[in-house]
């Protein structure tokens, strides 16, 4: 089933409204791609298949946002309702950019880095305009 | 076979450089903007210059398609300086638009195509409201997968703050004095979009507190109205107000030559040895993202072809977008080892008066950062510094610089270094 899927962002996403984080692996080397990609650059191969990850994984870098994108905004974020960004570091090695969910934003500096994380979807929207968003929180 | 070793193929000279004042200025555009940077440059050649005998145009400019709802830049900047029909191009990489333009023109005349470019940088920001600059910004990063996660651009660089601070033990006052030093300077440059330090605000603000009769804050110091959320608000913590560079309207213009036809403009020429250019991943994409692959690429290039390394660079101006930007900058350019800069920059080494004057303009913080503007005025800051001609800012005995020019958050860098002989 998921390996008729092209390597995109589409399918990524179809995928995310499946309440899945998928990655793209090398048949060839083994290089695991999130975000998916369609040609490995390590080998330069282009057979590639869909991996599910384990959704587990670590906070490397983030920050808390008191000015964000309009979308955001939409959502009803602003500088008295902060959230925070961050990359994730999955077990499988690769990182992704996502939300980060249940941390004291009123204190960012008292988020760590090096906090395992597991993977949480944000859906918004039904049907034809649903839309996840891919975050994490703390694991357990 | 092993890395090539680049060359330049003759030798590359600017013999004319200007800008226009940075700010905001609502009843200009761009093509105002740059005709006032096209005028200054041109009064900056010693011996004049014929606009018929300019070649061409190399443009940098992010999106004025979206700041101004106009495409197809270059030829209009051409036809408004009488360049017609001379060839006029664009080049769009982020931030790095105006670096890579003239470092496109460098390479145009270094093959003995051209003797004689113009290369112009321009961006009118302020027509938006700065939601809507907020999310034009946000087009330079991955709009697939780095614009969903709720990054902004001041977000990209607090997350590579907080990445700093967890590795080296920095802290937010680090990156504070960035921007306290690079408003002294800013303070100094009469073409900076802020005339005035952070110390001048502060007293302005208690100034205008006490005349509405209200209460005055309790700030003992400097350091004190920078962590006042009501006076230095977090735009993406750790980078507050000022430690963002603004939105700002502005041109800036070079005027390079073959290094042989340059003693007919001028006696005082600034040499460009060395020119790198690389990339990055997005910010995920790295293995650490304390450090940008790109700009250690670009330094590289352009230290091996200059046969000069980082200790023999008497000043330079780096892309600090944010304040954060500028301590890994001078980390990737080799100026600082690892995790020192930040500490470096408090302790004043970067300042006019430091063993390594950083940002002598004021930088992108507090001369402004009109975006495709920025990477050229960089080489305007090194062509006055040089030319001994940057009044009270002025740093003794400039023979070489350089400027590192990042657009978005590495996804291009650009470096070159300068020689006065």
């Amino acid at each position: 089933m998921a390996a008729e899927r092209e390597f995109t962002a589409a399918s990524f996403n179809a995928f995310l409204n499946e309440k899945k984080l998928m990655a793209s692996r090398c048949a060839k080397c083994n290089a695991v791609y999130l975000p998916p990609r369609p040609l490995c650059t390590s080998c330069y191969g282009a057979d590639m298949e869909w991996v599910e990850l384990k959704g587990r994984g670590k906070l490397t870098a983030y920050t808390v946002i008191a000015v964000g994108p309009m979308f955001m905004n939409e959502e009803g974020y602003d500088r008295d309702h902060r959230y925070c960004s961050g990359i994730v570091q999955m077990e499988e090695g690769p990182s992704i950019s996502a939300r980060v969910l249940e941390v004291d934003v009123k204190h960012p500096d008292a988020i760590k880095i090096g906090t395992p994380l597991e993977v949480c979807f944000l859906s918004r929207g039904e049907g034809e305009s649903k839309k996840t968003f891919l975050a994490f929180r703390k694991t357990g | 076979m092993g890395p090539k070793k680049k060359k330049l193929g003759r030798g590359v000279a600017i013999v004319g450089a200007g800008m226009s004042r940075f700010g905001v200025f609502k009843e200009k555009a761009s093509r105002d903007l740059f005709v006032d940077a096209f005028l200054a440059m041109k009064a900056s050649v010693d011996r004049g210059v014929d606009v018929n005998a300019i070649e061409a145009l190399y443009l940098g400019n992010l999106t004025s398609d979206l700041f101004e709802g106009q495409c197809h830049l270059a030829p209009i900047m051409a036809d408004w300086i009488g360049m017609v029909p001379k060839p006029a191009t664009r080049f769009e990489d982020a931030c790095a638009s105006g670096g890579v333009a003239m470092r496109e023109a460098i390479i145009a005349i270094a093959s003995g195509f051209y003797d004689l470019v113009l290369v112009g940088g321009v961006e009118k920001m302020s027509n938006l409201s700065t939601a809507q600059v907020t999310d034009t910004l946000a087009a330079a990063g991955d709009i697939l997968y780095e614009a969903p996660s709720g990054f902004t651009f001041p977000g990209f660089y607090a997350a590579i703050a907080t990445a700093y601070m967890h590795k080296y033990g920095a802290k937010v006052e680090h990156f504070m004095s960035v921007g306290l030093k690079n408003h002294r300077n800013g303070a100094l440059n009469p073409k900076a979009q802020y005339q005035a330090t952070i110390e001048d605000l502060m007293t302005r603000r208690i100034a205008k507190l006490k005349e509405k009769g209200g209460p005055v804050p309790a700030w003992r110091d400097v350091w004190d109205f920078l962590k006042d959320e009501e006076a230095n608000p977090v735009v993406a913590w750790p980078m507050r107000l000022f430690d963002c560079s603004p939105i700002t309207d502005g041109a800036a213009c070079l005027l390079l030559a073959a290094e042989e036809l340059a003693g007919s403009f001028t006696d005082k020429p600034v040499h460009i040895i060395g020119t790198g250019q690389g990339s990055g991943s997005a910010m995920h994409g790295r293995e650490d993202v304390t450090s940008l692959e790109g700009a250690r690429a670009a330094a590289a290039e352009a230290y091996q072809m200059a046969g000069v390394t980082p200790q023999d660079i008497k000043i330079a101006e780096v892309h600090d977008c944010f304040t954060s930007a500028e301590i890994i900058a001078s980390e990737d350019l080799g100026l600082f080892g690892r995790g020192e800069a930040s500490r470096a920059a408090f302790e004043g080494a970067t300042a006019l008066t430091g063993r390594r004057p950083i940002n002598t303009s004021g930088g992108l913080k507090s001369k402004g950062h009109p975006i495709g503007a920025s990477g050229v005025a960089q080489a305007v800051e090194i062509w006055t510094q040089m030319r001994e001609e940057a009044g009270k800012r002025q740093v003794k005995n400039v023979d070489l610089a350089l400027t590192h020019n990042v657009g978005a958050t590495g996804g291009t860098c650009v470096v070159h270094i300068y020689e006065r002989r």
